[in-house]
């Protein structure tokens, strides 16, 4: 009796599991259903139409990577300067560990606000209007605490003794990291930041909430032109009652998730080498 | 510029670079707060927390949170009924059960249930779940809480059974041996033993659940309407605080006017809420720590 609750359980604890990759399975399956035939070189390379048959993602796509670059460009050297000063500075004062706090604080709070934060002060009080380089600010600062969480962890792997040796020919702390430490964590930095990325080109919400444009009729040229991403456009589709650019909005959702697979096998990739070179 | 001035400049551009977190919060604060406090000058705090009428964007306004309140708990609490058992139950087979194998494979599906865009849940709950459940409630409207709850449920899912699982593989082995040596079986180790010791680190996984699932904008503002609703009703359309955030947010609102400020109250409901939960969450957390180190 005892051990026939026993095999209950596990039935019902592998049903869970069940039901999530079924999900995820119907997920792929009904968008690919619904989106896969207007996938098309005329859908990738067109722009934004009130005819959903000649409607195209050209333009969202050249905006999230655009805002995606660009947030990486500024995300990177901000989070791994914060990354080695906590982990290589600021170990044990008091001030570190207040902002260790405050990074994990940061990390749960909802996107929706840094959207706010964006709108009240890179959009209005820094006047930067509603450009690729507010949108990438935003989402700079939302990116921020992944950022140096998997720094910090790239930093922990680098061994001791690459530090001891570089210490024992007379190199200073910053010429140590510099010349030892961070090239050594590079591989490592640059997955974490890719990850990150992955999940900021899929976010929608605080680009919204910064008034990134939902019909824009043309590609960004320069980190002041307005602009919209693939997300936002696959909202914007998505609202509207007719069927033809719901399936637009599917297409959509292809190419955003053709896009993340890509940036996620480029992370496995450096991982893979990293660990490799790790070992010999 | 001689060697030692140029470490301390460098540690002190290092520690400028760590500051911006906190900037951040500060920034955040600053910013909903200024413009709160302008909107509490023409709507008195009273009627905003407990008027039970949202309607600022029509000619007869009234400033009640209440429905927006409701309307997101309701979500959230539908995606709780999901996401709990579930993470729960799937963490648990996966730290006191899953051979190696299994776990390999699972894991990254976990992973990749995680890393969807909102957006797509989005699209899979209007488009897909809506439907299906509509054929079993045929009266269930095409906007409603149900749909969006429960994809949010799956969505944080993962969340949910990787904290927990990492709070209970944090539990030493000896008690689990110690319960197999008084004849227990795995399944009484696993919920009489493991689950209590790994307690409170399993309520932080929760309670951070909930503060995700209080947040989450892009399912509930494309599958759930936009209709302020004080209802408990999981069949109609209703509005939540992000959505509601949104719905502002598409149209062009004039910086300065009343409507634009309440998007800057409602988030600073939010940061609240989900900011007291966060630190709960945090604070269960490091206690956990504690005890077994």
């Amino acid at each position: 009796m005892k051990h026939r609750a026993d095999l209950a359980f596990r039935v019902l604890a592998m049903a869970t599991l069940v039901v999530a990759l079924v999900t995820l399975g119907a997920l792929i399956i009904d968008v690919m259903a619904d989106g896969a035939h207007r996938l098309s070189w005329q859908f990738l390379t067109s722009l934004a139409s009130r005819r959903p048959e000649d409607a195209g993602i050209y333009h969202a796509l050249a905006g999230s990577i655009w805002v995606i670059v660009l947030t990486g460009l500024l995300a990177l050297p901000l989070g791994v300067a914060s990354a080695i000063y906590l982990e290589e500075y600021g170990t044990a004062s008091r001030l570190a560990r207040f902002i260790e706090i405050n990074i994990s604080n940061l990390a749960a709070v909802p996107s929706i606000i840094y959207g706010l934060l964006g709108l009240g002060l890179f959009v209005r009080t820094m006047n930067m209007g509603r450009s690729v380089l507010a949108g990438a600010c935003t989402l700079a600062l939302l990116a921020l605490p992944v950022v140096i969480l998997s720094t910090r962890e790239a930093l922990r792997t680098v061994p001791k003794s690459i530090r001891e040796a570089s210490y024992a020919l007379g190199a200073t702390k910053w010429q140590t990291i510099w010349y030892q430490v961070l090239p050594m964590a590079f591989p490592g930095i640059l997955t974490g930041l890719i990850l990150s990325l992955s999940r900021a080109i899929g976010e929608t919400a605080p680009l919204i909430t910064i008034g990134a444009l939902t019909y824009i009729p043309f590609a960004p040229d320069s980190v002041w032109s307005p602009f919209t991403v693939l997300p936002i456009q696959i909202f914007n589709w998505v609202s509207r009652p007719q069927a033809a650019f719901k399936e637009n909005a599917a297409a959509g959702i292809l190419v955003l998730m053709g896009l993340l697979l890509a940036m996620n096998a480029a992370a496995v990739f450096l991982r893979d080498r990293f660990q490799r070179q790790g070992r010999s | 510029m001689q060697p030692r001035r140029f470490e301390r400049l460098i540690e002190f551009l290092l520690l400028a670079a760590a500051a911006l977190s906190v900037f951040t919060t500060a920034g955040i604060i600053l910013v909903l707060a200024v413009e709160t406090i302008e909107f509490l000058r023409e709507v008195s705090i009273v009627e905003f927390l407990t008027g039970t009428e949202w309607t600022p964007l029509f000619a007869n306004r009234h400033f009640g949170v209440l429905p927006l309140v409701a309307g997101t708990l309701l979500v959230s609490g539908i995606a709780m009924l999901v996401a709990l058992p579930m993470g729960l139950l799937a963490a648990v087979y996966l730290s006191e059960y899953a051979p190696d194998g299994v776990r390999r494979l699972v894991k990254p599906v976990l992973e990749v249930l995680a890393g969807v865009p909102t957006v797509v849940y989005g699209y899979f709950a209007l488009m897909f779940v809506t439907p299906l459940l509509q054929r079993v409630f045929p009266q269930m409207s095409g906007f409603n809480a149900l749909s969006p709850g429960i994809v949010m449920g799956i969505m944080i899912l993962p969340l949910v059974s990787s904290l927990s699982e990492d709070a209970m593989r944090a539990v030493p082995s000896g008690l689990r041996e110690g319960a197999y040596a008084l004849g227990a079986t795995r399944m009484q180790t696993a919920l009489q033993v493991v689950v209590p010791a790994a307690f409170s680190g399993i309520t932080a996984a929760f309670i951070l659940a909930v503060s995700r699932a209080v947040g989450e904008t892009m399912i509930v503002a494309i599958a759930a309407g936009q209709q302020p609703r004080l209802t408990a009703n999981p069949f109609v359309p209703l509005e939540t605080m992000t959505a509601y955030i949104v719905q502002v947010s598409l149209g062009d609102t004039p910086q300065g006017t009343l409507e634009y400020r309440t998007i800057f109250a409602v988030g600073m409901l939010l940061f609240l809420m989900t900011f007291g939960l966060n630190l709960v969450s945090t604070w269960l957390r490091e206690r956990f720590r504690e005890e077994y180190s």
